[in-house]
């Protein structure tokens, strides 16, 4: 029983859609309201990378369950130029870059596991989770 | 009443198509005696006084329930529907009181009285009997455990529920003045008290319009590297928000391993003691004096 | 329009109303800028109470306002983050470079008349 939104990026109107979709999501499976803020605005960086280096793009948010514990999870999926150095934009020595870096670099801040595959001339999929229960009590003031 | 076993059971070859044979039969035995063995487990619950906050009628029709779903979970080797319906029992029982002792004590009951009916049946046979029984026992005790977990799990929540309400009781962001609240903090801390302290300074900002807050951690006797980023955060949004912070009772243990921990110290103004960082607030809020039209007394040295 | 700019007295204010989306942001930046220019206003206040997500390029543009006012001798002040939009700047490690942050209006406005 999979609960999954897909946002197709083609504007930044599209960005929008995909970070209130992405807090909803993650309001549902129980995160907190500030855990979710962390969310709706790692997708909105990653979206924006979209529209900027690549044009066109999906985004697909998903709620996950592994072992007990409940997440979301975030695909962005691109066939954009690609990036030729996927380490070095993690490593974020692209500091002062207001590019690829500050969005990835966001998003590894804000989320819980974040895994970027991409090949040069074929597109870039950036994959982004965030679980529950690390903020058990933050959830649980949203209930209270 | 004996019933014809029709698997060749003095083979001694069994392959897994003979155990599905064997809990079909044996699933088959448990819905056919239903009444008599759903009542004897009721008996024996009453027996052994659990459930005591239950009236007669509500057990029985929760037994009636379980009996059901469980034999369902051993049929379909599939526990999903049990967990929810245990879910839902828990969330319905743990506000009347039921313990944990109980609710594991009359899932164990059902688990014995069951496997007493099949070695009753299937006495004359130890070969069958045995095999039925390694058919019966991963499933039932797999159904034990599934049920007791949901239930301890649902009591966690609501435990934890209580503990954030005590909480909130116990940290509470102090108004002193106008556009001045002091957050004394006290005892360890760990992310989730972090986390919860910075929201509830947050929304303090928020609804005394504070323009200063000190934060006091006399009471806190060392901090990791992620209640440390906590920390910090909580300067940084509390400046978001327009406010400025000045930490109190910062030991040299603490300051050390901020320091080593690259925390950036010149972000976060810090003065000795509470007293200090009161008299300090108090100088900064006088120099940002209001002046509106409306009311021309400000000076207030 | 989702940004209404007023003036009041030698202020801009500037209200946001709902989410915006990147182009919007360019055009509040845009508006700001000449809007600075047109009336020689001496501070501006950004409201940004509407915003549940304060990112990169929000930041930037607000930091690019306010230096450019710098330059012309104008105050900027942003006020109405929310609690959560903080926390998730301040997780992120975005600073709102040359502005000056209040709470609301009201305490913009003090800060800018101080």
């Amino acid at each position: 029983m999979t609960n999954e939104a897909r946002v197709q990026i083609e504007s930044d109107a599209d960005t929008v859609i995909a970070r209130q979709q992405g807090r909803v999501t993650a309001l549902r499976i129980g995160l907190s309201r500030t855990d979710a803020t962390f969310v709706a605005t790692a997708i909105s960086e990653i979206a924006r990378n979209i529209t900027v280096h690549a044009g066109r793009g999906e985004i697909v948010i998903r709620e996950i369950n592994d072992s007990g514990r409940t997440g979301i999870v975030v695909i962005a999926r691109d066939e954009g130029p690609g990036i030729s150095d996927v380490e070095a934009v993690l490593r974020h020595d692209y500091i002062s870059e207001a590019g690829l870096g500050i969005g990835l670099w966001g998003a590894q801040r804000l989320m819980d596991e974040v895994v970027v595959t991409s090949e040069l001339g074929k597109g870039t999929t950036v994959t982004m989770t965030k679980w529950c229960g690390a903020d058990q009590v933050g959830a649980l003031l949203n209930e209270v | 009443m004996s019933e014809k076993v029709s698997s060749p059971a003095t083979s001694a070859d069994h392959g897994p198509n003979d155990d599905a044979a064997l809990l079909r039969e044996l699933v088959a035995h448990l819905r056919k005696n239903r009444s008599a063995l759903r009542e004897e487990w009721s008996r024996r619950i009453t027996d052994a006084a659990l459930l005591s906050v239950m009236t007669p009628d509500e057990i029985f029709s929760e037994v009636t329930a379980v009996y059901d779903n469980y034999v369902d979970a051993l049929e379909t080797g599939s526990v999903e529907a049990l967990e929810a319906y245990a879910k839902n029992l828990s969330e319905r029982i743990i506000p009347r009181g039921v313990e944990t002792h109980e609710v594991l004590g009359v899932v164990l009951l059902l688990r014995d009285v069951l496997a007493r009916s099949l070695f009753e049946k299937y006495q004359r046979d130890t070969e069958l009997l045995n095999r039925i029984l390694d058919a019966y026992e991963p499933a039932a005790n797999r159904i034990a455990v599934t049920v007791g977990v949901s239930f301890v799990q649902e009591r966690e929540r609501v435990i934890r529920q209580q503990q954030l309400a005590i909480r909130e009781l116990s940290t509470p962001v102090l108004k002193v003045r106008d556009q001045l609240l002091i957050l004394p903090i006290i005892g360890a801390l760990d992310t989730g008290r972090a986390r919860q302290l910075t929201e509830q300074l947050l929304h303090g900002i928020r609804e005394n319009r504070a323009k200063v807050v000190v934060i006091d951690i006399t009471g806190v006797p060392s901090i990791d590297i992620a209640v440390a980023n906590h920390l910090v955060q909580a300067v940084r949004a509390s400046g978001l928000m327009g406010a400025r912070v000045i930490i109190t009772g910062l030991s040299a243990g603490i300051a050390q391993t901020l320091v080593n921990l690259g925390v950036d110290l010149s972000m976060m103004q810090s003065v000795g003691d509470l007293q200090g960082g009161i008299e300090e607030a108090e100088r900064q809020l006088s120099y940002a004096v209001t002046r509106t039209p409306e009311a021309p007394r400000d000076r207030e040295a | 329009m989702t940004v209404s700019i007023l003036k009041q007295r030698d202020y801009l204010i500037a209200s946001v109303q709902s989410d915006l989306t990147d182009t919007e942001v360019i055009e509040l930046r845009d508006a700001l800028l000449s809007e600075v220019a047109k009336h020689r206003a001496r501070g501006v206040i950004v409201d940004v109470g509407a915003l549940d997500v304060i990112d990169s390029f929000v930041s930037r543009s607000l930091s690019t306002v306010a230096r450019t006012n710098q330059l012309r001798g104008a105050k900027t002040v942003v006020v109405g983050i929310q609690p959560d939009v903080a926390v998730a700047m301040s997780q992120f490690g975005l600073r709102l470079d040359a502005v000056e942050t209040a709470l609301d209006l009201e305490a913009g406005l003090q800060l800018l008349d101080g």
